[in-house]
């Protein structure tokens, strides 16, 4: 059982080192946009980075697994096993949604923080595994939280397609405002920016260059709407569930824990993001900057609230 | 009404758009309450509500709050008593009990209802409602194709219909065939909405119809569901405390399991329930796992030990003898209690005793502690005190503190003195002040009765709404047109496009599928899409 444990251990420190690998290889990558444009470039450092991120996510799997198996229930009852949980999912999901859209240069803005976390997770969070308490031990230890993870890795991914979104919609908005006396010459409408193709022989820069590189900031904005809307649902499950499992454990549904009280303002900061994707004026990049805002509280949530305040979830860290 | 679902500005033109924020000059007051239920009901209103919701619900995870921690809001006044002043005008040690609190999240249902219930209204019009006309011109939508057949503009559209199949509802038009399918997803919209009310609704009736208390009950005991046997009790104001659904309890063991390094892993409190109606049965309480008595839910919510001691006066005369519950402390159950011994012969002063049980007692030169939480060398450690109680004030008094004002502690010498007890032990009280025994160690378990018929309200509520979003999110609202026109020589040039209500990557399959049967109705001609 112990065995079991440090092969666990061993297994997310195997993941960090190819997370590392695939961070400097996407750095690089990205990089390479400081010389040239994206066109036409084998982008050999994305496919090494790639590669080390999927080993990197076999590698977290095992660790997850084993630590399983070493502790004889499901790896998600405490703190540490709570991060190396959500961040695979992150890691995952990423991988994922290179299926539908080559958004590899999303890496970094992944990769980066899952080490951040998992580094923090084995350096601060870590305890050995254990039995479970009599608290925690129901089925909905199972349920409830492991939902929760899975809305916090896809939360977490969505919000990097914000933050790309809006490198995006940056330097669309800097082509709308270059190609502008052009079209006043020419009488048309201002062009949408969407649209706009990438001028030739102009230097515009790194960031230009990532733009240019990167799908349209709709096409983003979608992506992550989308990642976002099944986070939502995972999340109003998780707060759901939380609330039948505090009704059968503390004797009420809703007590205003401090945890509550989080997971609560989180799932209104995304309600406010879903309302503001259909209102005039609000969508686009403030929907993205609301959204990002509702991650930055799931952080606070996870990281604030466990660590620093009194709250009835406190046998879970 | 300009509360629409998210992406609906891809589809009904028509729908939009609300007026703007600007308010009318010289409408008078019905003018302005119009405008004003406008601005309110208006998505927009309900976005910042929404934010103001989050903003205001926040402090209460970072300042303690007086229902739930009342002692750390004490705390917070001891401590850093101008701020916590400060932070109780505003409120913010109750947040969720605040009046500012109220007003946003009342204005935000009052914003909801005012919005889903047109939308309801428009809703089921649309579910009555024939599909949309054809617009004229179908190339002017993104997802469209043409094609033309051989063959002709019945077996085109026989073909279209098979290919719809029973999802759409389809219409035929003099313009062609109009088909409309995902009205479940307003549906869902609009259920999410209104559960989301039932939830408010279920969470306020909680607070008049609810009730609960707790109670220690040793083993071999009973507890009656009557006010008298708890020890702390709270009812909303429509619960008459008098009159509670009865059932008596009777606890007939309390186990507890523990690794070597004192970790829980077990708690069980075996029970007996008899019903009102003279059912009788046997049931286990354990952490997580309730049972219900007349109605209500019984917790086990602690556990600890309720040594049995007697108390012998100077005359011999038994002045006490019953089990006293000794509260755990730490993760060892190093347990603090209190005995009262009220009854002693006339003329004798009364007794108290207060210390500690250690289950496993260790004692060294750095003192005695306790190592492990289960009993195997169980030691009480007690101070005395003689005088008067003051339990004869008629102020009620915490059973687990003893008010030592009109006591003295007996002292040796500089020493306080110490009473050691082992199980079955029988010490001398010094100045021959009589006896106490510690007879035997049952435990006791911490109940938590708690009954409130809301309950089933918020969990249907909640699953509807929960229902409700995913179906609001994830079901495609498409509406697709097809129109045949036989073209001069005889062929037929089938036009069609498809929309959707928001991001819909399935749509140009959908139009692809129906486009393949299109095409399988004659021999491929030109294509021209």
């Amino acid at each position: 059982m112990n065995d079991l444990g440090q092969l666990s251990l061993l297994a997310i420190y195997g993941a960090m080192a190819a997370y590392a690998v695939a961070m400097v290889a996407f750095g690089i990558d990205l990089s390479a946009l400081r010389d040239r444009g994206p066109e036409g470039r084998p982008r050999r450092a994305a496919a090494i980075a790639m590669t080390t991120t999927t080993l990197g996510v076999v590698l977290h799997a095992v660790g997850v697994v084993t630590r399983g198996i070493a502790a004889g229930r499901v790896p998600w009852a405490n703190m540490y096993e709570f991060t190396i949980v959500f961040t695979l999912v992150a890691a995952g999901t990423f991988l994922l949604i290179q299926r539908w859209r080559d958004l590899r240069y999303l890496g970094a803005l992944v990769v980066t923080p899952t080490l951040l976390a998992l580094g923090l997770a084995v350096s601060v969070l870590y305890i050995a595994a254990d039995g479970v308490r009599p608290a925690l031990d129901h089925y909905w230890l199972i349920i409830h939280v492991s939902v929760a993870t899975m809305a916090i890795g896809i939360f977490a991914v969505a919000a990097a397609l914000s933050v790309v979104q809006l490198v995006k919609d940056r330097s669309e908005r800097a082509a709308a405002v270059r190609r502008e006396p052009a079209v006043a010459l020419a009488g048309g409408p201002a062009g949408d920016g969407a649209t706009a193709l990438p001028e030739s022989g102009a230097d515009r820069g790194f960031w230009g260059r990532l733009g240019d590189a990167l799908p349209g900031s709709a096409e983003l904005e979608r992506l992550a709407y989308r990642l976002n809307a099944v986070a939502f649902l995972l999340w109003t499950f998780t707060l759901i569930a939380g609330a039948i499992w505090a009704e059968h454990a503390w004797g009420r549904p809703w007590g205003w824990d401090p945890k509550e009280v989080g997971t609560f303002v989180v799932w209104v900061a995304y309600a406010a993001y879903l309302h503001a994707r259909a209102t005039r004026g609000w969508d686009g990049r403030k929907a993205a900057y609301l959204g990002l805002t509702g991650f930055g509280l799931v952080l606070v949530n996870y990281f604030v609230v466990n660590l620093f305040t009194e709250t009835v979830h406190g046998y879970a860290f | 009404m300009s509360y629409r679902p998210e992406g609906l500005r891809t589809m009904d033109d028509a729908e939009q758009e609300a007026p703007g924020p600007s308010a009318p000059a010289g409408i008078g007051l019905r003018g302005w309450l119009r405008w004003a239920w406008r601005q309110l009901t208006s998505m927009r209103v309900a976005l910042l509500l929404l934010m103001l919701l989050a903003l205001a619900a926040l402090p209460g995870a970072f300042f303690p709050q007086t229902p739930q921690d009342p002692a750390a809001v004490a705390r917070y006044h001891a401590d850093q008593p101008e701020l916590a002043a400060w932070l109780d005008r505003l409120g913010l040690f109750d947040v969720y009990g605040a009046p500012w609190f109220a007003a946003i999240y009342l204005l935000l249902f009052v914003s909801l209802i005012g919005c889903i219930l047109p939308r309801t209204r428009t809703h089921l019009a649309a579910l009555r409602a024939a599909p949309s006309r054809v617009p004229r011109r179908l190339t002017r939508f993104p997802v469209h194709a043409t094609h033309t057949t051989t063959a002709s503009a019945e077996e085109v559209t026989g073909a279209v219909r098979a290919a719809l199949g029973r999802r759409f509802r389809v219409a035929q038009t003099p313009h062609g065939l109009s088909a409309e399918r995902g009205y479940l997803r307003e549906t869902g919209n609009i259920v999410f909405h209104l559960s989301l009310v039932g939830v408010l609704i279920a969470l306020g009736a909680s607070q008049v119809l609810s009730y609960r208390g707790q109670a220690v009950v040793v083993e071999g005991r009973s507890f009656a569901n009557a006010l008298v046997d708890y020890d702390t009790f709270t009812s909303g104001s429509l619960v008459d405390p008098d009159d509670l659904e009865p059932f008596v309890l009777t606890l007939d063991e309390m186990t507890s399991e523990f690794t070597v390094d004192a970790q829980a892993r077990d708690f069980a409190a075996h029970v007996t329930v008899a019903e009102a109606d003279g059912t009788s049965r046997e049931d286990t309480i354990r952490v997580n796992y309730p049972i219900d008595g007349a109605g209500a839910n019984i917790y086990l919510a602690g556990n600890g030990f309720a040594p049995h001691l007697t108390v012998r006066d100077a005359d011999g005369e038994v002045a006490f003898s019953q089990p006293v519950p000794f509260l755990p402390e730490d993760d060892f159950y190093t347990s603090r209690g209190v005995v009262k011994v009220p009854d002693v012969s006339r003329g004798l002063e009364q007794l108290g005793f207060t210390g500690y049980l250690l289950p496993t007692a260790l004692v060294d030169d750095a003192g005695a502690r306790s190592v492990h939480p289960q009993p195997n060398a169980p030691l009480i450690i007690l101070d005395v005190y003689t005088g008067d109680l003051g339990l004869d004030d008629g102020v009620p008094q915490n059973v687990y503190e003893l008010d030592t004002e009109g006591m003295t502690q007996l002292t040796d010498g500089e020493e306080e003195v110490k009473i050691l007890l082992e199980p079955g032990e029988e010490v001398e009280l010094p100045d021959g002040l009589g006896t106490i025994s510690f007879d035997s160690l049952p435990r006791f378990a911490a109940l938590d009765v708690r009954y409130d018929p809301s309950l089933t309200v918020l969990l249907v509520s909640a699953l509807l709404a929960m229902a409700g979003l995913s179906a609001s999110l994830f079901v495609p609202r498409r509406r697709l047109w097809v129109r045949s026109t036989p073209g001069d020589d005889g062929r037929t040039v089938v036009e069609a496009a498809a929309l959707a209500r928001g991001d819909d990557p399935g749509l140009e399959q959908e139009l692809e599928r129906v486009m393949t049967a299109v095409r399988a109705t004659g021999p491929t001609a030109q294509e021209d899409t």
